[in-house]
């Protein structure tokens, strides 16, 4: 991006230049204020030396000395500082000067110096120490000149003294103009004013930097990812998160921004499923109706044929491997159809070892073209389980060609185990109903933690409100907010549906003392749990009676080639394949479904080059 | 004349019925579309009709509507390569006898042709004698999957299956009754038991509902005899608990209908 265009940018020039605009203000006026300052103690000076060359000279004048008044005003006056010291008399001439050459000069009442008093042909007597300076310059010299008149006025020595030259009438006897440079003072100006512009652009460029620093840490940074977030979602990755957020607001946008692409994740996920699931549900249908009819035709004519060579054992055998492998596709075709339309599964009592066995089976061939050797550590004494024998067959058939294809490359080895196991139901026991007490659903099926539908619920502080959802699995608190709430506000709970209060009014929790929620669960009971955001507790009386429940852990592992741990997360989402070309990316999924649908429930380990574990617990009781 | 008109888009499923209708005796005739099977049946009787589902234009549910409309009462037996619960359920909702997912066997076919001429002429003897009670319907409370069973559902949430008197008066006596057992799981549409007649035949009935079975009727094993005397009673199949009672029940017919 352009740099003018940056927000960065654009504060930094904003922040810059109402700072200097402010410090221009008070530089100009606090040099001002200086100079004027300045001026005044000068002019106080030039008063004070005006008034000792008028005293000193009063008694030369008294006798009339010009030689000693002349040497007075020229000692007086070889001070560096002082440009000139003039008397004039009355007429305007001038009587006495530091410069020889201007004495007897007649100076014109319109100059500067005398129109103060002299102005509009009316002369003036007294007039104000402001208005007996004047400030000019010099025509040969460049530095600026203070001028301080100073009127000689009639006293009385003067008309009695001896030489009688005034007479009493007279108000004023003549003018003392003394003269300053200025030039030191000027200087002392110049410095003054190039300090404060000095200061002034340093203070800019320090405010500059620092605003730069924090625009580029707090503001550059985060906007900076978040634009590189966004193009990295425009462009389909989404599994790219912002990482650590910080505090402020835009942290706060890119947690949202998070949720958002987790949200558009899990839409988009479910929309594949579901086409996925539409476009193999079409073509299973076609399938099976093309399959079908010429099956039938088939079967019809085979069983005829069995039916009318009766006499010819020989045939009859080789006539029934036709029936028997035509009724053998129907079921196949059957299959398939079910498992386009994920069918509940047909439960019957079985003995897992011995599907596991069956399954070992349909892969004994595979396992002995890639020298893969299959061990079996069984519990021979596990109870039966009420499950669909098909469905479990092709979980396993799955998770061995798994195993086989990833640990084929050197002497491979798969390791399946069966035994029993009990475990309290917090933290395995999913919630798979919940309601008010209208009896409407709280489950959201669009809202998945961990794969399965959370818990929605209305939530109420103050005037705010907003859609919480809890974690699904019971005495696990994987909860989503998704909003922000005031923790130390009251809070309210409601079905999102009808409102109605999900609070218990009956008890309160046992831990905190504060309310708890009450959902109802079909067939179980009802859950409570504590309504306080910081406590965990949960109570679901219907399960926790029924005491630890009963499972049978299968563990698959092999010692192959591992997966990654950034896959390994990905790996029960469908369509997601390591096998490239080779695989699908259906078949974990299928298998966390199935899984799913006989309320059990399967995780997996792995570590790269060490191998793959995949752990199956399935509940006996269900 | 021919006893069963076949309607199905296929050669050989029409070629393969025809042959099975043979060995009973029963004449045969095929048409390949609805439109040409209305033809027929406006110009000559059938005792039954068989037909398939899916088929181009007009399909196996619209012939139904069609022979409602027309009020053309022939038993019908629905069949379709693509078998699901949900056509087997619509089939008998609509007024079908019975329902056969291709590819069926000689047998299968068999036995569903035989009742269904069976009740092909039950359907007759019922419309000439008035007064004289052929069968027995079922209890007002019950529900019906077609003509083939039934449900009562209990007030501890459970479910009685059963078989309704119209499909025992179509087969002949029964022998002996293949039941699953408790624990497993019934699916509606599905086949829920299966039972022998002494003429040989095996019966294949569809499950009115989806369930785990709780319970069956042990006594059915030792007296299959059972059901014929009492099936509304104690000629009872399964108690289940049913998965989905809301949405299943919406497809059985309740029997209080068939008592005006």
């Amino acid at each position: 991006m352009k740099i003018y265009r940056k927000i960065g940018t654009k504060l930094i020039l904003v922040i810059g230049i109402t700072t200097l605009i402010i410090l221009g203000i008070y530089a100009y006026l606090s040099i001002t204020y200086h100079s004027d300052v300045m001026l005044d103690e000068v002019e106080r000076h030039a008063l004070q030396l005006s008034e000792t060359v008028k005293s000193s000279t009063k008694y030369g004048m008294l006798l009339n000395q010009r030689d000693h008044i002349n040497e007075i005003i020229k000692t007086i006056g070889s001070d560096k500082q002082i440009h000139a010291i003039r008397i004039y008399n009355k007429t305007g001439e001038i009587a006495y000067s530091t410069d020889n050459a201007e004495v007897g000069i007649l100076v014109d009442k319109s100059q500067k110096s005398c129109s103060v008093c002299h102005n509009d042909n009316v002369t003036l007597e007294k007039i104000s120490v402001a208005d007996r300076k004047r400030v000019f310059n010099t025509n040969n010299n460049t530095s600026r000149v203070l001028g301080i008149i100073n009127p000689i006025y009639n006293e009385k020595s003067c008309y009695t003294s001896d030489c009688h030259v005034h007479s009493k009438e007279s108000k004023i006897l003549g003018v003392l103009d003394v003269t300053f440079y200025l030039d030191e003072i000027d200087n002392k100006i110049v410095d003054n004013e190039i300090r404060g512009i000095i200061f002034s652009i340093l203070s800019f460029i320090g405010i500059a930097f620092i605003i730069g620093i924090f625009v580029k840490r707090y503001v550059d940074k985060p906007v900076a990812e978040l634009v590189k977030a966004t193009e990295e979602i425009g462009q389909g990755n989404l599994d790219y998160k912002i990482a650590e957020p910080s505090k402020d607001e835009l942290g706060k946008l890119a947690i949202s921004f998070n949720k958002m692409t987790q949200g558009i994740k899990d839409v988009r996920m479910q929309l594949f499923q579901s086409e996925k699931m539409a476009s193999l549900g079409q073509l299973a249908a076609g399938v099976a109706h093309e399959i079908n009819n010429p099956l039938t035709g088939v079967l019809t004519y085979s069983s005829f044929l069995l039916k009318r060579t009766k006499d010819n054992p020989e045939m009859q055998e080789d006539l029934n491997v036709i029936v028997r492998e035509t009724l053998r596709s129907r079921e196949i075709v059957k299959g398939l159809l079910d498992f386009a339309r994920q069918s509940t599964p047909k439960k019957s009592l079985i003995s897992i070892n011995e599907i596991i066995e069956r399954a070992a089976t349909v892969v004994a061939n595979q396992l002995k073209i890639s020298g893969v050797v299959l061990e079996r550590k069984f519990d021979e004494n596990l109870p039966k389980l009420t499950a669909d024998a098909n469905q479990i067959q092709q979980v396993f058939i799955n998770l061995f060609v798994n195993g086989i294809d990833a640990s084929s490359k050197k002497g491979g080895k798969l390791i399946v185990e069966t035994k029993l196991t009990s475990l309290p139901p917090k933290g395995i026991v999913v919630i798979k109903s919940a309601m008010c007490d209208k009896n409407h659903s709280l489950l959201d099926p669009d809202f998945k933690i961990e794969g399965h539908p959370s818990i929605k619920m209305k939530i109420k502080s103050g005037d705010s409100s907003g859609i919480i959802h809890l974690d699904p699995v019971y005495g696990k608190q994987r909860h989503s907010f998704g909003l922000e709430i005031d923790k130390s506000k009251p809070i309210s709970l409601h079905c999102p549906e009808c409102e109605i209060s999900l609070i218990d009014k009956t008890g309160l929790c046992p831990k905190c003392g504060e309310p708890l929620y009450k959902i109802n669960v079909a067939n179980a009971g009802h859950l409570c749990g504590c309504a306080k955001f910081n406590d965990d507790y949960q109570k679901w009386e219907h399960i926790d009676l029924a005491g630890p429940q009963k499972f049978i852990e299968i563990k698959v592992s092999d010692n192959g080639s591992g997966i990654s741990s950034e896959h390994l997360s990905k790996i029960f989402e469908p369509f997601f394949s390591t096998k490239g070309q080779k695989g699908t990316g259906l078949g974990l999924s299928v298998i966390w479904g199935i899984v799913d649908n006989h309320n059990g429930t399967i995780t997996v380990e792995s570590e790269l080059d060490k191998g793959t574990a995949f752990t199956i617990r399935l509940p006996i009781n269900s | 004349m021919s006893d069963i008109l076949i309607v199905d888009d296929e050669q050989v499923i029409i070629d393969s019925i025809i042959k099975i209708s043979k060995l009973d005796g029963f004449t045969a005739v095929g048409v390949t579309n609805v439109q040409d099977a209305l033809k027929r049946l406006e110009a000559e009787k059938f005792l039954i009709i068989i037909s398939d589902i899916m088929m181009p234009d007009l399909d196996g549910f619209a012939f139904l509507q069609k022979l409602e409309e027309k009020r053309i009462k022939i038993p019908v037996i629905m069949t379709t390569g693509y078998s699901t619960v949900e056509n087997a359920v619509q089939s008998l909702y609509q007024g079908a006898i019975g329902f056969i997912p291709k590819p069926f066997t000689i047998d299968e076919m068999e036995s569903l042709i035989h009742r269904s001429i069976k009740f092909s002429q039950i359907s007759r003897l019922e419309a000439f004698s008035t007064n004289k009670i052929i069968y027995v319907p079922c209890p007002a409370k019950y529900l019906r999957l077609g003509y083939n069973s039934w449900i009562l559902a209990d007030d501890d949430g459970s479910v009685l299956i059963g078989l309704t008197d119209y499909l025992i008066k179509t087969t002949e006596n029964i022998t002996s009754i293949e039941l699953f057992h408790n624990e497993e799981e019934l699916l509606q549409g599905n086949v829920c038991v299966k039972f022998s007649t002494d003429d040989g035949l095996v019966h294949s009935i569809l499950s009115p509902l989806s369930g785990k079975i709780i319970q069956r009727n042990e006594r059915l094993i030792e007296d299959p005899s059972l059901i014929e005397k009492d099936p509304y009673f104690g000629g009872w199949l399964y108690r289940i608990i049913p998965n989905e009672f809301e949405y299943e029940t919406k497809h059985l017919i309740p029997c209080s209908s068939d008592r005006n």
